[in-house]
């Protein structure tokens, strides 16, 4: 039986993090799952909330953006830009969070086909950290990953002790 | 806008360090000075304070205004908020995967469904 849940790695010293996923489908329905908007619609997100609009070109230097609407109305984007597309194991693409627009990360996605499963990886490296003059000086080259490891078991202790 | 990302940012930079994540398991007992803060750790009182500025800087600590001891104290508020992103995240993509999983099923069973069909329809033809 193949491990249906999510994992969330972080590598020390590293400003990014990766997650993988098994799911039971070739690689090539994965990929479409991943790019079409026809099968976007019907997955992505959680069932809280609806995809309200879905656009994407898929090129290098194409666009694509996801618009979802939480259960009070409001709409919630994500957009960014298709940087190198190898069907159908390989899409990399910038990815913004539109209410934090200085956020842009680089997000790249592979597919590796495992015997009628399919490996989903996912790395996304947020580049804006580096540059975050002033803010944290000394330490940053340890990157924010560990703290993406970290944080939830840290986390989960400092706020229930309070 | 731009604010929240620099200090969601520097919120996951400061975690990033180990002496700093214990620094902020240590204030989550309590007020501590410098000195105290330093204590269990084999570290110089300066390079102790460089790990605080940092955590100040991103608003996970607060410092009293005592001029001679400044004690820290946890500023939960900014911990809460990255607490929410990656749980957010987590969850945003927990719950789409397992949509995924029924999505796929259900796309490679029809195509199933196709195939047999093509295969009914030839043999109707010969």
């Amino acid at each position: 039986m193949t491990s249906r849940k999510l994992e969330i790695i972080a590598e020390p010293g590293k400003t990014s993090f990766t997650t993988k996923r098994i799911v039971d489908a070739p690689r090539d329905l994965v990929f479409d799952a991943f790019t079409k908007c026809e099968h976007l619609k019907r997955w992505m997100g959680p069932r809280s909330l609806t995809m309200a609009s879905c656009e994407t070109d898929l090129r290098v230097g194409g666009r694509y953006r996801f618009v979802f609407r939480t259960p009070d109305g409001h709409d919630v984007g994500f957009s960014g830009e298709f940087k190198e597309i190898v069907r159908p194991e390989r899409v990399v693409r910038t990815f913004v969070y539109e209410p934090i627009p200085g956020a842009e990360a680089l997000e790249t996605l592979e597919l590796e086909e495992s015997g009628g499963t399919t490996i989903i990886r996912t790395t996304t490296v947020h580049r804006s950290v580096e540059n975050r003059d002033g803010h944290v000086n000394s330490g940053m080259e340890a990157g924010m990953t560990e703290g993406y490891a970290r944080l939830e078991e840290l986390l989960a202790g400092l706020l229930q002790k309070r | 806008m731009a604010t929240v990302d620099s200090d969601l940012n520097a919120t996951f930079g400061a975690l990033a360090d180990p002496t700093r994540r214990a620094i902020l398991a240590r204030l989550a007992k309590g007020h501590a000075s410098v000195l105290e803060l330093a204590e269990p750790f084999d570290m110089s009182q300066p390079a102790i304070s460089k790990h605080l500025k940092v955590l100040e800087r991103a608003g996970l600590i607060a410092r009293g205004r005592d001029a001679q001891r400044r004690p820290c104290h946890l500023e939960p508020r900014r911990l809460k908020q990255a607490a929410d992103w990656l749980g957010t995240y987590r969850q945003f993509w927990e719950e789409s995967f397992s949509r995924l999983d029924d999505y796929l099923h259900e796309l490679q069973t029809k195509e199933k469904t196709r195939d047999v069909k093509k295969t009914r329809n030839h043999r109707r033809t010969r």
